[in-house]
């Protein structure tokens, strides 16, 4: 059969077509071709990683911010409790301070009156004294002025006088 | 539009096979040699042929360069000098010749004799040509077409970088080289060993598949039945035997010549087997890619043939629908085959240089 022959120059120019082909479109468009493909696979591997890196990093930022967010609350309410605590003992603080004053003053106070009054008392007293020792000038002279009353007196006084 | 404009050319592929097949019918059309004049190689590539006013036929065939070896120098002429086997050319002017017989060049006398030895075979010899022939003629198109389409494709990639979007011709390649990387060689080969194949692997996929595809062609520059010539399926099995045996490992080697772990009676037939085996692969790879594309041309021209058989336009639309199928059938195979030769030599290529 004349088709399963093969004809030695069709090997010939195929082998030579062939061999021509591969070196040539080694050098000139397979090497860029696959290098190309290859740059891209693996930058989009890269691209994927480095997502998937950057979302790893989004996720442990979030989880950074809401510990801080719930730090801060926590710090925000101890400073409070503490402010509140601070307040009540400047109250407190206070309240007593003013409680002692007012009782210092107070007290002070009642000590004057107390002077104020004592004094005011002696000089009633005193007063009162003048007054009598007057009253009891005037009436003497009233009553001393006849004879007889002044005898009674004198007489009175000695029976007192007696009796001691 | 694309469907519409496909169906048009089959029907004007079938329409030029009519015309050519039509001036046969005249003189008494036989089928068989009609298709193996189509089937095989040629030293002229035909055009046209039609029959002027004067009911002359005219053909219009493009000559193509004969080169001959013959005592230690070449002879170049064109083929048209053998006046489609008419004339007989005498080389370097001595009492020998050669002529032109059923677009073979043999040997002869002066007077063009050919003699037939007892079972009708021509026993006439033959120079050895590496003559421009029309499937030489296909392959070398087939080869710039190539060179030009990946050509264009990897100026683009160098240009463009690879990290841009692919554009144009680079969405057209890039698919089917992936394709080959991935499915083809990176599934059989070990991924390390993959890459040192791929340039060979994918001349070889892209170098069947288009000289397949301008096969198809069934006008001028295409129609001539490379990839289903034997020589041409020879010389890419015996590059698969090159690639799959230089560069087999000591292991793969160790396995085939001493069947390790097998029992000595059964290493005396299995070691042969294993040695045999290394030829029958090419070979297989080789008649497989011969034997399909033949049958596929074949096909076709068989059922153009059977309106000239039948004598009657009425089974042109019959004819012409089933050509149509086997054309698509045949544009099918044309990747599936590629496709299958490539696999199976890196599939061997793999057996041979993969780590167990």
């Amino acid at each position: 059969m004349g088709i399963l022959t093969p004809d030695p120059g069709l090997v010939f120019w195929t082998t030579i077509s062939f061999l021509t082909l591969l070196f040539l479109l080694r050098k000139y468009a397979w090497r860029p071709i696959l290098r190309a493909l290859k740059v891209r696979e693996e930058y989009i591997e890269f691209a994927l990683k480095d997502a998937a890196q950057a979302k790893d990093d989004l996720d442990g930022m979030a989880e950074k911010k809401r510990q801080m967010l719930n730090s801060a609350r926590l710090e925000r309410e101890k400073i409070i409790s503490e402010a509140k605590v601070v307040r009540d003992e400047i109250i407190q603080e206070a309240r007593d301070k003013a409680e002692t004053e007012a009782e210092l003053i107070m007290s002070h106070a009642r000590e004057n009156i107390e002077k104020e009054r004592a004094e005011a008392i002696a000089g009633i007293r005193e007063q009162i004294g003048t007054i009598s020792l007057d009253i009891a000038e005037k009436i003497l002279k009233q009553e001393l002025s006849e004879e007889v009353k002044q005898e009674s007196v004198i007489k009175n006084y000695l029976k007192q006088i007696e009796f001691n | 539009m694309r469907l519409f404009v496909t169906i048009l050319l089959f029907y004007f592929s079938m329409f030029s096979f009519e015309v050519e097949a039509s001036q046969k019918e005249v003189e008494d059309f036989d089928p068989m040699d009609m298709i193996m004049h189509h089937i095989e190689d040629s030293h002229e590539f035909h055009i046209l042929s039609y029959h002027n006013s004067a009911g002359e036929k005219i053909d219009i065939a493009l000559p193509l360069p004969v080169i001959l070896w013959h005592e230690g120098g070449f002879h170049f002429f064109m083929s048209s000098n053998f006046a489609r086997g008419e004339e007989i050319i005498s080389l370097n002017d001595s009492d020998e010749y050669i002529r032109l017989y059923h677009e073979k060049i043999y040997y002869t006398d002066s007077s063009g004799r050919i003699n037939y030895d007892e079972q009708g075979n021509i026993a006439n010899s033959k120079p050895l040509s590496f003559s421009i022939t029309k499937n030489v003629f296909s392959l070398f198109i087939g080869s710039l077409l190539i060179f030009w389409i990946f050509g264009a494709a990897a100026r683009k990639y160098s240009k463009r970088g690879g990290l841009s979007v692919p554009k144009g011709i680079q969405l057209v390649v890039e698919p089917i080289i992936l394709f080959v990387r991935d499915d083809i060689a990176r599934a059989q080969i070990d991924k390390s060993k993959a890459d040192f194949f791929m340039p060979y692997l994918l001349t070889l996929f892209f170098f069947i598949w288009i000289n397949n595809l301008v096969g198809l062609i069934p006008f001028f520059p295409g129609g001539a039945n490379l990839s289903g010539n034997i020589g041409f399926t020879l010389a890419l099995g015996i590059s698969a035997f090159i690639a799959v045996n230089v560069f087999g490992s000591k292991e793969h080697w160790q396995e085939v010549l001493t069947a390790p772990g097998v029992p000595f009676f059964a290493k005396i037939f299995l070691v042969p087997v294993e040695i045999i085996g290394l030829f029958t692969k090419p070979f297989a790879l080789m008649l497989r890619l011969f034997a399909n594309i033949t049958a596929g041309h074949i096909i076709i021209l068989s059922l153009t043939s059977m309106i000239f058989i039948m004598r009657s336009i009425y089974v042109a639309p019959v004819t012409i629908l089933l050509s149509l199928i086997m054309m698509s059938l045949e544009f099918l195979v044309a990747i599936l085959q590629a496709y299958i030769f490539t696999l199976l030599t890196s599939l061997f290529i793999g057996m041979a240089v993969n780590e167990h």
